[in-house]
């Protein structure tokens, strides 16, 4: 069951992916993307990750794809003439490219044989995914939180000073 | 039986496709959005070997992960934003001033 719950998010999250990248309406790219974001957050709460999935699913698909989707509105880039794309040439060597630096960059596709290789894993425990995180995160992890909101609040006010019209 | 090295595969090739996005695309929003697909890639593996050498690491990670890609995509959709009002376009070629 487990197992081919994992290919069809596999299949869907890859196909989605795919499409993100290679459609051509930026408005198509977004909600293809939601889709993957959505895969991903099942494929966390098939890892036993539920609060990440449920951060992944607000914070995302929510948040930040919402954030794409206003700018692409706000520019209106439907209307305007969308950037040229390369040649379907360019487009075939690039592919082919990123395909050899898959080999490349990840040694995992060398010996990966399906239904093989490694082992099930650990069964958890009867504490919440939500209580380990919050502890860990409270505790051992305090100063890197407080650093992680000191760059949020940065960014939210490098956002609005260079978001703001210039009056001149 | 799902292995770890499932999870691995498919964050590579998850990866790949936001690495192809990058390099090929010439679209400002497009190439934000295959960044975004990058990293998402990486907190794939990340909840993987969480969950596979059983320790919450991975996941504590990951949420900064999240944090840092919520600022990035903000500032960078304002610079787009930016760009696009003095310029009034958002392909890359045409936005080439720092370019050697």
């Amino acid at each position: 069951m487990e197992t081919i719950l994992f290919y069809v998010l596999a299949v869907v999250t890859l196909i989605s992916a795919a499409c993100v990248v290679f459609l051509r309406r930026p408005l198509h790219n977004v909600l293809f993307m939601i889709l993957t974001m959505i895969g991903l957050a099942t494929l966390f709460i098939l890892l036993h990750a539920e609060f990440l999935a449920m951060v992944q699913i607000i914070v995302y698909a929510g948040a930040v794809m919402v954030l794409f989707l206003f700018v692409i509105m706000l520019l209106n880039l439907e209307e305007i003439s969308l950037p040229k794309e390369p040649r379907p040439l360019r487009w075939g060597f690039g592919v082919i490219l990123a395909l050899a630096l898959v080999v490349v960059l990840f040694p995992i596709f060398s010996h990966f044989t399906p239904s093989v290789m490694g082992k099930a894993a650990p069964a958890t425990g009867n504490v919440s995914n939500i209580e380990l995180i919050g502890t860990e995160l409270f505790t051992t992890y305090l100063l890197p939180f407080e650093i992680a909101s000191i760059l949020l609040l940065a960014a939210i006010i490098g956002t609005v000073v260079i978001g703001r019209k210039l009056k001149n | 039986m799902v292995t770890l090295e499932h999870y691995l595969v498919l964050s590579a090739l998850l990866f790949s496709l936001g690495i192809v996005g990058v390099m090929f695309r010439r679209n400002l929003i497009v190439i934000l959005m295959s960044l975004e697909l990058m990293l998402n890639a990486v907190n794939l593996s990340f909840v993987a070997f969480s969950r596979y050498l059983g320790s919450i690491e991975g996941q504590i990670f990951v949420l900064f992960v999240m944090v840092v890609a919520a600022a990035e995509v903000a500032v960078g959709l304002a610079i787009a934003v930016a760009v696009f009002r003095q310029r009034g376009t958002i392909n890359i070629n045409d936005i080439s001033l720092l370019k050697w």
